[in-house]
């Protein structure tokens, strides 16, 4: 299965099982909601059943006069109501149905709800804008007296390449097309949650919450409470799936657990209803994309001119970020001489956006992945002949205006054509006129940049401990998220410093045991993440070797050897057995050198920092190295339309990813097949559709996913590139996995159909009837 | 509120609570008998992270109101497995690499174990269909019908050498 080069690995490159695999399958791991303490207080919030309004009298006596209830806390009592991050703890202020005005803790889960209910509170409904276009409209409300026409200047960019005007003249054909996505859900089957409780004697703050970046959620509870970060212990729980989810909203969470547990000196534990995520979890932006597009009649690109405008919601802290990866992939996997693109988000009074697994791509993709088809069938030409000519290759220049190497895309693409037989069968659908069902394949290529690049450092730490016996522990910055993090790190741990796999351990993330690492998140673990850790590993096993070489722990009888002949260049470590590279029957193993290290006391720990290239970038025009590479994927979905009803039936997805260098092929398999139905999700059936910026569908039995009916047949395919950039060569998979299958799907859908649909996703209103119900 | 007595068995030994009535089987097993291999997930019987055996059918133990199981038979997860050894569906979810964050496993495990005690000669169709009360937002569910299709075959295995 995997493509290119093998080289001699000992413990990467390989399926290893899962480091956490057995507990997971037995129900033992511990999430944060399966953790009791004695005494222990439950926690609720009180949302706002409005979009835009004040809050004119809240009144909690009701509420506190019920036995069993200890706090009873609103926006009045709060010193800090606003978050370091923006979103606010408890706010008089509405600015979406979700904002909560108080919140409780009391003995038990039904006298939560009791206590909620005995509030009573009175609101000044407030005029409020819902969409892109209302928010940009002459005279809007503003959702934020500080941002005119409700624009979020911070998260504006633009991409100057070349003379987009003088392209256009240029071009033998130009198009004009706009698309739109929606908001969807992560939709995690675990809810938030978290337990707080506090040493009474040190004032120390322990908080094990569901949290994907466990030193962002740390920041909100010093925040709330007004004391040092030392003074908060983070303990990561294990965390049930977050796919970009749990960063904005379990903050809130925790740090409101935190601040009954301060108030009551009692342990919180404080867990979301799926109700309550669906209301307060930050949702996928959607985008308004309008995209023009200029070629030649040979099909040469020569000008591309965009506005890329999201939705934020309500608040934000995740925009400004996600649009520069937006702005510096907004003309798509195509090499381009003219580039000019704005991208910017929007506030509504709805749901806030966050991150959420592409972080843009897969709706930008989604209008990219249609309007390069749409090009085509201008042209009269081939779609994949189309982009043959245009793709990214190796020393093409990126609309950031910078060369790219190791470039397989079009290899990528051209295999997983073959493999499909996608020429005849969409040469063979595209002729069907009748029948009650019609077929169709689509496909879509794409490229991401690995890693955080320019938006932010991709700087990461390691500590790496030999213990006595032999056994070694690790600590990283970034944390486990269900992606299988600890084990790719364990493999990499063991390969780097020459021990087997089963010796690491790698539990879950402590504040106390690492610093700040930065937030898992831009599938920037493994590329990047890891090198840490790679540089650990390398760091410990120079350390050990001396150290062996100290002890004199080889025995050179019958070698001629005597220790003045060795250096630390001789011996190597291997599969927990040092060894003279000379000489392999000389060995010690490598549990004897750490128990004579520990009673001489030798060093047996190192900690490393990683900090990658520094990659300057333009403001004004998005020119410079955005990243520091990228990975390159094609899908190709192949789908039955029933032409009566409108219902998508993805039949079988191909999904071709080059992943640099795989370092556990199964936890790749997994994320690409994971990645896949979330797109099938996304292309065909999630829509949160906000009515006036109330989330209507607040629980899986009107919110609907895919079932293990609904998945398509799935072939994968790995490509290794050869590209060294990455930790022992590899890249970013988990978001690449995702990003390019609803736009696969509407090229299917159009094949089959003859309709284009420009509005993500292809439910059966818009493929039946061209437009959504509302 | 006045609390009601209620006896039943879980994984084989009996147990008696005394508990509100209003209580779910799901409350039960997790905040009185600190089952907590099994999961909530949604409290309205879509997700299946709640999912448990009860009389030999899976069931979501959110829709089953603490009074229904008197004197009945209840497997949670903690009860798969025997002897300190996993059960072949769990080797075979490891084998398969079929699960990531973990949370919903518990109880694909139990869905998958109901069917198999059934009708051990479940094609993949039917795996496909006995899951399909179970989300998983990781897996996309390959590995899965894999994994338990594997166990299948080897349970066949191990009772035709018993035969």
């Amino acid at each position: 299965m995997a493509q290119g080069k093998e080289e001699n690995y000992n413990v990467i490159h390989k399926s290893k099982p899962r480091i956490d695999g057995v507990e997971k399958v037995t129900g033992r791991a511990l999430y944060a909601a399966d953790m009791y303490m004695e005494g222990m207080l439950y926690a609720g919030v009180l949302r706002s059943p409005y979009s835009s309004a004040k809050v004119t009298k809240i009144n909690t006596d009701k509420a506190k006069a019920i036995e069993g209830v200890e706090a009873v806390v609103t926006y009045a009592d709060l010193r800090k109501k606003k978050s370091w991050a923006g979103y606010m703890y408890l706010t008089d202020h509405i600015r979406y149905a979700g904002d909560c005005v108080a919140m409780v803790a009391a003995q038990s889960k039904s006298l939560v709800d009791d206590a909620l209910a005995a509030i009573e509170v009175e609101y000044e409904e407030l005029p409020g804008v819902y969409t892109i276009d209302d928010a940009l409209s002459e005279g809007a409300p503003l959702v934020h007296e500080e941002y005119e026409k409700n624009i979020f200047t911070d998260s504006m960019f633009h991409i100057r390449k070349g003379d987009v005007e003088k392209g256009f003249e240029q071009a033998d054909v130009i198009l004009e097309r706009e698309y739109r996505t929606q908001y969807i859900e992560h939709s995690y089957i675990e809810p938030e949650a978290v337990l707080a409780y506090m040493d009474p004697n040190s004032g120390l703050m322990t908080v094990q919450a569901s949290a994907q970046n466990p030193f962002f959620t740390r920041r909100y509870v010093s925040d709330i409470l007004g004391i040092p970060l030392n003074k908060v212990r983070m303990i990561q729980a294990i965390l049930g799936g977050t796919f970009g989810g749990k960063e904005e909203g379990i903050g809130l969470v925790t740090a409101r657990a935190a601040y009954l547990c301060y108030q009551t000196k009692k342990p919180v534990k404080f867990v979301f209803t799926r109700e309550d995520s669906f209301l307060e979890s930050a949702k996928r932006h959607p985008f308004r994309l309008r995209y023009k597009i200029g070629a030649t009649k040979e099909g040469k690109i020569v000008a591309f001119e965009g506005e890329q405008v999201d939705n934020c919601g309500a608040y934000n802290n995740q925009t400004q970020f996600m649009n520069w990866r937006a702005n510096v992939h907004s003309s798509g996997p195509y090499e381009i001489e003219n580039v000019k693109t704005d991208t910017y988000g929007v506030f509504t009074n709805n749901i806030h956006s966050g991150a959420m697994r592409g972080y843009s791509s897969p709706s930008l993709i989604f209008g990219q992945e249609q309007l390069i088809e749409e090009l085509a069938e201008e042209l009269n030409m081939d779609e994949i002949e189309l982009r043959k000519i245009n793709c990214l290759k190796d020393g093409s220049i990126t609309a950031t205006g910078v060369p790219v190497e190791y470039v397989i895309l079009q290899d990528v693409m051209e295999q997983t054509v073959e493999q499909t037989d996608y020429t005849r069968k969409h040469a063979e659908y595209k002729k069907q006129t009748d029948g009650r069902k019609r077929k169709g394949i689509g496909l879509a290529i794409c490229y991401r940049g690995c890693g955080l690049g320019a938006e932010s450092p991709d700087a990461s730490g390691c500590m790496m401990i030999a213990n006595e016996d032999g056994s070694v522990s690790i600590a990283s910055g970034l944390a486990e998220n269900g992606q299988g993090l600890k084990t790719a790190y364990a493999q990499i741990a063991a390969e780097a410093l020459g021990v087997r796999y089963e010796n690491i351990q790698f539990p879950q993330l402590d504040s106390f045991a690492i610093a700040d690492s930065g937030m898992t998140v831009a599938s920037r673990g493994t590329v990047m993440g890891a090198q840490s850790v790679r540089k650990a590993g390398e760091k410990l096993k120079k350390i050990m070797i001396k150290n062996a070489l100290e002890l004199r722990a080889f025995s050179l009888e019958n070698t001629g050897l005597t220790y003045d002949d060795l250096t630390e260049e001789d011996v190597e470590l291997k599969d927990a057995v040092f060894f003279l590279k000379k000489h392999p029957e000389v060995k010690v193993d490598f549990a004897s050198v750490t128990n004579t290290c520990i009673w001489t006391g030798k060093q047996m720990a190192a900690y490393e920092w990683f900090m990658p290239e520094d990659l300057p970038q333009d403001h004004a025009t998005g020119q410079g190295k955005a990243f520091p590479t990228f990975a390159y994927g094609c899908v190709v979905a192949e789908v039955e339309v029933d032409m009566r009803t409108g219902y998508v039936d993805l039949k079988k997805v191909t999904a071709s990813h080059d992943v640099g260098r795989a370092i556990n092929p199964a936890l790749i398999k997994g994320q690409i097949y994971g990645g896949i139905v979330m797109g099938q999700g996304y292309g065909i059936m999630e829509d949160v559709a906000p009515k006036k910026g109330r989330v209507k569908n607040r629980n899986f039995d009107s919110y609907i996913l895919p079932t293990s009916m609904d998945a398509p047949k799935m072939d994968i395919n790995i490509f290794e590139s050869g590209d060294p950039t990455g930790t022992y060569g590899a890249k970013s998979i988990g978001e690449p996995a995702t990003e390019a299958v609803a736009a696969a799907i509407a090229n299917a859908v159009y094949n089959a159909t003859g309709r284009r649909v420009r509005e993500n996703p292809c439910d059966l209103e818009t493929v039946l009837l061209g437009k959504k119900l509302g | 509120m006045e609390k009601i007595k209620v006896n039943f068995t879980v994984n084989k030994k009996p147990v008696t609570v005394e508990v509100n009535p209003n209580e779910r089987l799901l409350d039960v097993l997790r905040d009185t008998l600190r089952l907590t291999g099994t999961k909530e997930g949604c409290a309205v019987g879509e997700c299946g992270a709640c999912t448990v055996i009860l009389d030999g059918k899976a069931v979501t133990s959110c829709l089953v109101p603490i009074g229904a199981v008197e004197g009945r038979e209840v497997v949670t997860i903690e009860g798969v497995g025997a002897d300190g050894k996993l059960d072949p569906i769990q080797e075979a979810i490891l084998e398969n690499h079929a699960l990531q964050c973990g949370f919903c496993t518990p109880g694909f495990v139990m869905s998958a174990k109901a069917l198999l005690d059934e009708n051990p000669d479940a094609t993949k169709e039917e795996i496909r269909r006995a899951i399909s009360g179970n989300l998983c937002r990781c897996t996309g569910y390959e590995q899965l019908t894999i994994a338990i299709y594997e166990a299948a075959q080897q349970l066949k295995e191990a009772q035709k050498a018993q035969i």
